[in-house]
């Protein structure tokens, strides 16, 4: 009997107050200056380890000893992150390009693939649609990047092994693209629309090609947007199979480290140089990627 | 008269043969459009992983390929020997650093995001940031900033009156300044996705909370953990899977990439990579990769049952 007062009260007050906020949650949770004082810091935490490292990277060798926390950066960022550019044994461009290169080949490969079996999982009827969906989704639980041994091997026998192809050939697909494109066009492309165009005559091909993939198209590009971000920023596999002429930014990025380990100025300009592109990626798209991750939560 | 009927018979075969040609359309278009995932994953993810095990159980070196059929000693082998249990110990170590504080971290963070804050895609954004970050870039950065000698880190704890700690030279140090770049990278990352759980919880809920008197602690606890609770399964067994394999960052903690001095940050991915391609010992390298692989899979499987188990007792409690 209390409790059920108790709801009506909460029920009758919530309705009685959702007109003047239109905000979820707005009258529960206001936050005070501790809650932004608290992602002040969150916020610094997130920025300062990138902040000092141009600080760094933009003194000379000395920088690193005069022991600041915080100081304003030197004059020497360009020059530093020129002098690591231009050497031939990091072969910074050459990286930049490969990384460029697979990234977009990954993308592009994985959100067709994706789109295509995400398509036939949600909509067409086949045997054996319910089991090979599970087993897709397994998939995403087997860490096959410990079969590094083998894949080698193989790699080394296609005479692969230090070219692109040999990171690219194992990306191609993805079983959480898979999955993602499942979800998506599950809710998000009607039945009806399929239907007419397959009674206008349309093939199988023709009515994925100009109507699933077209409905497809803002999951297809959260899904490119993480592909690529996760191929660019891959480095265990791209370290072990690549060489000095095919390797990534990330590969390039170690070659560094370890040639220069006595002049932090130039690692750290060049680990600034590395996160460059990505950062101005994040800075047109960082939208989306967090639009990207929080759909794709609620859904998971 | 007869070039008409002539014209009607072949429409009426095109007419058939179209037919046929659709109801194979039909039936063949789903198979076809789910095989490329298939193929690929098969000779580029279940070949290889089933191949390690073949490779586990013979002599096998980088140089000199196949050779003899060895049975278990592989396995004999890397199990006798302190690296595997210190690479083990070292795994789980970092493992434990990485992913407890992460979690943590990332409710209380997602907790302010879902107030009622200002400039949200800004806040959002921020803290998402980190992710965007080559862990071999933020490896290379965090391994100078917790320089034993002149890092920043140590800098400023002297600065609060802390003696220097042995960031590289000691073994829980150096597994808490590895833990750190991961919680850097991926803190945020997590953030959003309880923020997103966080905010499908009715808002009914908090409302009667109140009205009943629940503080917003009490009401963090009773309603929104429980709540979240498919979703921090999700994110502890995904952050299992991903952090035993860990690899870059102690790789690049320091400029020799061999795990410290004694190996005391060496992890298991870093030791397959020493027997295999520095030791060219590809038999052992596949004996440790199985052994990890099940490590995973029974620790992933440990988690999901524990994480059940926790969370299952927090909702009962709000019952």
């Amino acid at each position: 009997m209390s409790t059920l007062t108790k709801e009506a009260a909460a029920e009758s007050i919530a309705k009685n107050r959702a007109p003047k906020s239109k905000t979820r949650g707005a009258l529960i949770n206001k936050p005070g200056w501790l809650g932004y004082s608290f992602l002040g810091l969150v916020m610094v935490a997130a920025i300062y380890p990138i902040y000092w490292a141009f600080m760094i990277g933009s003194g000379d060798q000395t920088t690193i000893t005069k022991r600041e926390v915080i100081a304003l950066p030197g004059p020497n960022f360009l020059d530093n992150a020129l002098q690591v550019i231009s050497n031939p044994t990091v072969n910074f461009w050459v990286a930049i390009g490969n990384s460029i290169i697979v990234s977009t080949i990954v993308s592009i490969s994985v959100v067709f693939f994706s789109t295509l079996a995400g398509y036939a999982f949600s909509k067409l009827r086949f045997k054996g649609r319910g089991g090979l969906l599970y087993f897709v989704i397994a998939t995403l639980a087997v860490p096959t990047q410990l079969a590094v041994v083998p894949l080698f091997i193989v790699m080394v026998n296609l005479k692969l092994a230090g070219t692109l192809p040999a990171v690219i050939l194992p990306a191609l697909v993805s079983a959480f693209g898979v999955f993602w494109m499942t979800q998506y066009l599950e809710q998000a492309l009607p039945y009806e629309l399929i239907e007419a165009a397959r009674v206008d005559g349309a093939s199988m091909f023709r009515t994925f090609w100009s109507i699933a993939l077209p409905s497809a198209r803002p999951a297809a590009a959260m899904l490119a947007l993480f592909i690529f971000i996760q191929t660019w920023t891959n480095f265990f596999w791209p370290f072990i199979v690549l060489d000095k002429d095919s390797q990534t930014l990330p590969v390039a990025l170690s070659v560094l480290s370890n040639n220069y380990f006595d002049d932090y100025s130039l690692i750290l300009a060049g680990a600034v140089v590395s996160i460059l592109p990505l950062f101005v990626l994040f800075l047109v798209t960082g939208r989306q990627l967090v639009k990207g991750i929080m759909e794709g939560a609620v859904k998971g | 008269m007869t070039t008409q009927s002539v014209a009607d018979e072949r429409s009426v075969r095109l007419v058939a043969f179209r037919q046929t040609i659709s109801r194979w359309d039909v039936k063949v278009s789903p198979y076809l459009y789910i095989s490329p995932f298939f193929i690929l994953f098969a000779i580029t993810g279940l070949f290889p992983l089933l191949y390690t095990g073949y490779v586990s159980l013979h002599e096998w070196s980088l140089i000199g390929g196949e050779g003899d059929y060895v049975g278990f000693d592989n396995f004999a082998f890397v199990l006798g020997q302190e690296k595997f249990w210190v690479s083990l110990r070292n795994t789980f170590s970092i493992f434990l650093f990485s992913s407890v504080p992460q979690v943590l971290l990332a409710l209380v963070i997602a907790a302010v995001l879902d107030t009622n804050i200002k400039a949200k895609t800004f806040w959002r954004m921020g803290v998402l940031l980190p992710y965007i970050v080559t862990p071999v870039a933020i490896a290379i950065i965090f391994g100078v900033m917790f320089a034993d000698k002149y890092g920043i880190i140590n800098t400023f704890l002297g600065g609060l009156g802390i003696d220097p700690i042995g960031w590289h030279s000691d073994v829980i140090p150096s597994h808490i300044a590895i833990a750190t770049m991961v919680n850097f990278r991926w803190t945020g990352y997590q953030a959003l996705i309880f923020l997103a759980a966080m905010q499908a919880i009715p808002r009914d809920y908090y409302e009667a909370a109140m009205i009943d008197g629940a503080s917003r602690v009490r009401r963090f606890f009773s309603i929104t953990i429980p709540q979240l609770r498919p979703t921090i399964i999700f994110v502890v067994v995904t952050s299992t899977i991903g952090g035993l394999q860990i690899f870059d960052e102690p790789r690049l903690y320091d400029q020799f990439g061999r795990g410290g001095a004694d190996g005391q940050w060496r992890t298991l991915t870093m030791y397959i990579y020493n027997l295999g391609w520095v030791e060219s010992n590809f038999g052992r390298a596949s004996a440790v990769a199985w052994l990890l692989f099940i490590i995973i899979i029974i620790f992933g499987a440990l988690n999901l049952f524990i994480s059940r188990q926790i969370s299952n007792g927090g909702s009962k409690v709000k019952k």
